[in-house]
């Protein structure tokens, strides 16, 4: 007698081991090959630009809107308390700790994970990586070395920066239409502020910038076929590097804050 | 064994799954010498050039390059053998994120750690050896027809003057004139260098122009060699059907019969 159902669920644990497997083995092999020489300073400093520079807009837009909404949103809740002065608390925690860096991430895994998928997998199925090899460069250092240090270097800036961006959209919204006295709102969001929660937020970035470019450049560089198994690998890179935001941002969480 | 043989297969076997690509390759190609492996589509010729390249591992066999053994070497043995190597792709394999003169100095740069300034002069000079002025050399790729792109391909693959050129169907996908243009080059190109070449085509006009030998692969095996002045008396009816182009013979193309 068969267990049709058990057999599905069978291949696919077997699926998914093989796949972390194999993800676990390209990022041992990437931190390997990063501490070896030769270090390919350009195309690291290409990567910071690309991740860090041209994500500037997206993530700034997002990040100032979420502050607009935390304030606004905390406002209409706290107000039936009488809890209004927590606002710039509310917003500046929330912000720093779990929504500048998991949107960050979220709008860099759409953005930059997913070009990286198709830049590299373009290049698989063109044979440009069979060409690195031609030309005595191991593909692997030149393209996914520099991606990886660049996404863990760029991501803690930029979320700093987003952190910034964010505060300031709840000022404005705090300032000019809820009516805080301005120096009142700075002084609560500062003093409330604990170097924990800014820090427990870069080192959520790190990882998440880490896992972005890992989903990037593995689902690039193991694209099979043509316009198919690249279209593939963009939408596996994004959604495999948002789950992994989503999951590794709980055990973050807990092992910073957990009591 | 052949001692002097710039490159030596024995005995190379490869399969994906239940399908046998090669089996049980035999070759040799001395110094200098120009060898075309021609085929159809799907015998294994991409395969068999791979396994040369170290892109792919044999599943057994023999593969020496100046009499050293090349199948289980690591990555800084490989990369050593890489530098007599050079090698024109089917579609180019361009990097289309750098400039034409980027492309064809990338080996200068970041293998041989040459200076821009002067990997970009030899780039020129490469480009100018395959009929492209220095103009070209600031265009990308994509703003390439596909002629113009075999010839930088060229250029990039002589950049580094290899002791040992292969041609992946140099002219598949060109005119035939243009086919002819980049047969011309490659003999040049070749002879200039004084360097081996392996080639693998099914295009017979392009065989008869480049090769000095012929090897004909069929189903995995190296079913005939010899002088490519012999080729139309080689007193094999399946490279007969092969180099007359013949829909009768004994290669049956699988396909349903309409």
């Amino acid at each position: 007698m068969t267990f049709p159902l058990l057999t599905v669920l069978g291949r696919m644990t077997l699926a998914f081991l093989q796949a972390t497997g194999s993800v676990t083995s390209f990022a041992f092999q990437a931190i390997r090959l990063a501490v070896q020489p030769p270090f390919y300073r350009q195309q690291l400093l290409r990567q910071m630009l690309e991740i860090g520079y041209y994500s500037l807009p997206v993530v700034g837009l997002t990040a100032i809107f979420t502050g607009m909404v935390l304030a606004l949103q905390s406002y209409t809740g706290f107000a039936r308390f009488s809890a209004e002065s927590a606002i710039p608390n509310v917003v500046v925690v929330s912000l720093t700790r779990e929504l500048g860096p998991v949107l960050a991430g979220l709008m860099v895994a759409g953005r930059v994970g997913a070009a990286m998928a198709a830049e590299i997998g373009t290049m698989r199925v063109t044979e440009q990586i069979d060409a690195l090899t031609t030309l005595s460069t191991n593909p692997f250092k030149y393209l996914v070395v520099p991606r990886l240090i660049a996404g863990i270097v760029t991501l803690p800036i930029l979320v700093l920066i987003a952190d910034i961006i964010g505060v300031l959209g709840g000022f404005l919204v705090g300032v000019y239409k809820l009516d805080f006295n301005d120096t009142a709102y700075l002084r609560n969001t500062l003093d409330f502020l604990e170097f924990q929660d800014v820090f427990s937020g870069l080192v959520k970035a790190a990882v998440f910038g880490f896992l972005i470019t890992l989903m990037g450049c593995y689902h690039g560089y193991t694209s099979k076929g043509g316009a198919q198994g690249v279209g593939m690998a963009t939408t596996n890179a994004v959604v495999s590097a948002s789950i992994l935001i989503l999951t590794s941002n709980y055990f973050i969480t807990e092992a910073f804050f957990s009591r | 064994m052949n001692a002097a043989a710039k490159i030596s297969l024995r005995d190379v076997a490869k399969s994906f799954g239940p399908k046998k690509v090669l089996q049980g390759i035999d070759l040799d190609v001395a110094p200098g010498e120009s060898m075309v492996v021609i085929g159809g589509s799907g015998s294994g010729k991409s395969v068999l050039l791979k396994c040369i390249l170290g892109l792919m591992a044999p599943d057994r066999g023999s593969i020496r390059v100046d009499g050293e053994e090349t199948v289980d070497f690591n990555d800084h043995d490989r990369a050593r053998v890489m530098r007599k190597f050079g090698m024109l792709f089917q579609g180019g394999a361009l990097f289309d994120s750098l400039r034409v003169w980027e492309n064809v100095a990338f080996g200068p740069i970041q293998s041989d750690g040459m200076k821009p300034d002067q990997a970009r002069e030899v780039a020129v000079a490469k480009l100018g050896a395959v009929g492209l002025g220095p103009e070209i050399g600031e265009l990308f790729p994509s703003e390439l027809s596909g002629g113009m792109q075999k010839r930088v391909a060229l250029a990039r693959a002589i950049a580094r003057e290899p002791e040992i050129i292969f041609f992946d169907e140099p002219t598949t996908g060109l005119d035939p004139i243009m086919a002819d243009v980049i047969n011309d080059l490659i003999v040049k190109c070749v002879s200039d260098l004084g360097a081996t070449a392996v080639s693998i085509t099914h295009d017979m006009a392009s065989a008869r122009k480049i090769g000095h030998r012929v090897g004909m692969l069929y189903e995995g095996k190296l079913i005939w060699q010899g002088p490519v002045a012999d080729i139309d008396q080689s007193g094999n009816a399946h490279v007969d059907q092969f180099i007359h182009g013949r829909a009768e013979g004994p290669i049956r193309m699988q396909v349903r019969k309409l």
